[in-house]
């Protein structure tokens, strides 16, 4: 009798761990679990009461269970939505988790196609199957341990790609505005009006860098780091590059560039020779001084050091991105006394480079470095055109600011909330994609 | 036509994976996965190109008896190693990643030891890299050796112990100034990329075309 009161007080807590909040911990929970269930074996009347519980008041099947074409996407999805069961405490125990099914009619056979795990609300059935224009009908059960119950079945709903993902409408606007400018400014340039650049002090110093290198008889050593040719940063990477093989083309100096990726290696190494073909010396050019060395990180950056001791280069450029091994890099160059003129867009890394290099190009600096060393009218146009949007954004930026001030200000002071409410949709917008 | 024809494969594939991004209706959505997948295969045949750029590099090296040539021959034998217990695993388990293979106990016992070999070398370069710029000779450099020192004791226990609210001025440093000069860069960033690919795709950028 003991041992049955004991199980039933089990039993009970258990129950009671289902409504929240709950209150006792996951491990005392799931030893009265294993208890109840070892209880449902050997004593009749405590599995009765357990079935009791859990079918008449446990198991409830989830509620207001929704399926719809998945918006924004390619097709062949269908999203189903439900508000969980009353018995779904948000982790696995009893209650188990929801399995979805689908079918093609109401009276047809329904197939499993998926699992949600509980305190989960949402599925998105993309499985091999879903025909786009075909109806479907879902439904949804609530597993236990000991059994289930199934929601109603509802339907039909239909997939269909859709012609333009609504979610990305802000970068679309974005985008365009940018164009817009660049497009324009671009015009202004063609058109002879003369535009403003500042002084870039990193690029400035790539002719000295290089003519240093040359008086102390040391060869340049160039890297893109990490960088994989597919990345922006690379092509304007190798804008800086085509500079400095000229001018070492020029000085006659000797140019290293170990590399992380075979594929920039190839484009670097094309690059190289045509830079020496313009100053004419193609016999200068000697593909083993930019080799591959290693696809993974740290065996760069020991690769790299290697050649910089070895070779004690003059000048060394860090154009690319790179990880941790920036430092790794830039310090052994220091330690050499070499003249280290650093760019990267890793914003993370850009502080290392600060503090171990001479000159650093500080993230959108790079990018504009083929407009500096070519300043062409569309290329000055261009850079132009994107500063004039970061004012924008610079508006944008101080508007969303005294907005939320404001709107909060009025909300607790007169108690208006519309600004508020402005602001969040305006923030909301953004945060869209 | 030798440098047309690269611009308008340029800009076709520039435009297509800009309405691909906002169109997701067939034949446009996924075409950027799959533009990704063939830059994969084609990176995958480069790999070829770069065991052979090493090749030479390092045989080159040992021919003219360079500076630590003998280096290169403990390169070529690693290379040929990994390869040969990279075959042999794959024969004798279907798949060389198997944890008893030969070719996973060399990558366990020799690659990841040499790789934290060399990150935790990174300590080292921090201290003589933080040594240099925090020496306090202009105002700038005051301002960061001050920051530095806070955000530096306000992650470790003692600097509760000196005073309570370090902790919380470290975290203010972190999360307002610096997090605002890091959101400042990267939305130039963000934009120099957007300007950049433009350049691209109109033809104008053509650094890549050498």
């Amino acid at each position: 009798m003991c041992a049955r009161g004991f199980l039933t007080g089990c039993l009970i807590l258990t129950y009671f761990d289902f409504l929240p909040p709950r209150q006792i911990s996951i491990c005392v929970y799931n030893k009265f679990i294993c208890i109840t269930q070892h209880a449902c074996h050997f004593y009749k009347e405590v599995y009765i009461i357990y079935l009791i519980l859990i079918f008449g008041l446990f198991v409830q099947p989830p509620t207001e269970v929704r399926a719809h074409d998945t918006p924004n996407d390619e097709g062949h999805s269908i999203t189903i939505t439900w508000e969980p069961s009353a018995i779904d405490s948000g982790r696995v125990g009893l209650f188990q988790g929801y399995e979805i099914y689908r079918g093609e009619s109401l009276t047809g056979e329904f197939k499993n196609v998926g699992f949600a795990a509980p305190g989960m609300t949402r599925f998105e059935d993309s499985n091999i199957g879903i025909e786009d224009g075909k109806a479907y009908f879902y439904f949804i059960r609530a597993l236990t341990t000991v059994g289930y119950n199934d929601s109603p079945k509802v339907g039909p709903s239909i997939s269909m790609a859709q012609w333009f993902n609504m979610q990305r409408m802000n970068v679309l606007v974005v985008t365009l505005l940018i164009s817009i400018l660049v497009i324009y400014y671009i015009r202004r340039a063609h058109a002879g009006d003369k535009l403003f650049v500042r002084k870039i002090a990193g690029l400035d110093a790539i002719d000295d860098a290089v003519g240093r290198s040359t008086e102390m008889g040391r060869p340049i050593l160039y890297s893109f780091g990490l960088s994989y040719l597919n990345e922006v940063w690379t092509i304007a990477s190798l804008a800086i590059l085509h500079r400095v093989a000229q001018k070492c083309a020029e000085y006659s100096t000797r140019l290293l560039i170990p590399h992380y990726d075979p594929l920039v290696m190839s484009a670097a190494q094309e690059t190289v020779k045509q830079a020496y073909s313009e100053k004419g010396r193609p016999d200068l050019y000697d593909e083993r001084d930019i080799p591959f060395l290693t696809a993974d990180q740290f065996g760069y950056a020991a690769g790299v050091d290697g050649i910089i001791m070895r070779e004690k280069p003059g000048a060394v450029f860090w154009q690319g991105y790179f990880y941790a091994e920036s430092l790794i890099l830039a310090e052994t160059g220091h330690s050499v006394g070499a003249i280290q003129i650093a760019g990267t867009t890793s914003v993370e890394q850009i502080p290392f480079f600060v503090a171990a290099c001479d000159y650093t190009l500080i993230g959108e600096e790079m990018y504009a470095a083929s407009c500096y060393l070519k300043p062409e009218p569309q290329m000055l146009g261009s850079l132009k055109g994107e500063d004039f949007t970061k004012a924008i954004i610079l508006i944008f930026l101080v508007f969303g600011a005294a907005l939320g001030t404001l709107g909060v200000l009025f909300k607790y002071v007169a108690n208006i909330d519309r600004l508020t409410i402005w602001f969040e949709s305006l923030v909301q917008w953004f945060n869209t994609f | 036509m030798k440098r047309e024809i690269p611009i308008i494969i340029t800009f076709l594939t520039g435009v297509l994976c800009v309405v691909a991004f906002f169109v997701p209706h067939p034949p446009l959505g996924g075409l950027q996965q799959r533009f990704l997948i063939w830059y994969a295969i084609v990176v995958g045949f480069t790999m070829i190109l770069g065991l052979d750029s090493l090749i030479k590099y390092n045989i080159k090296k040992i021919r003219q008896r360079k500076q630590g040539w003998q280096y290169s021959y403990v390169l070529l034998f690693g290379l040929i190693l990994v390869l040969v217990t990279g075959f042999q695993s794959w024969f004798k388990y279907n798949t060389p990643f198997e944890l008893r293979s030969s070719f996973m106990y060399s990558y366990i016992h020799i690659i990841v030891p040499l790789q934290s070999t060399m990150f935790a070398l990174l300590a080292f370069f921090v201290s003589s890299a933080a040594y240099r710029a925090f020496r306090a000779r202009t105002f700038e450099a005051t301002l960061l050796l001050v920051a530095a020192a806070i955000v530096m004791l306000g992650r470790v226990p003692i600097g509760k112990m000196i005073w309570d609210k370090i902790p919380l001025f470290s975290d203010w440093l972190l999360n307002i100034p610096q997090l605002a000069a890091k959101r400042g860069i990267q939305i130039g960033v963000y934009l120099g990329g957007v300007v950049m690919s433009l350049r691209i795709i109109l033809g104008i950028e053509r650094t890549y075309l050498t």
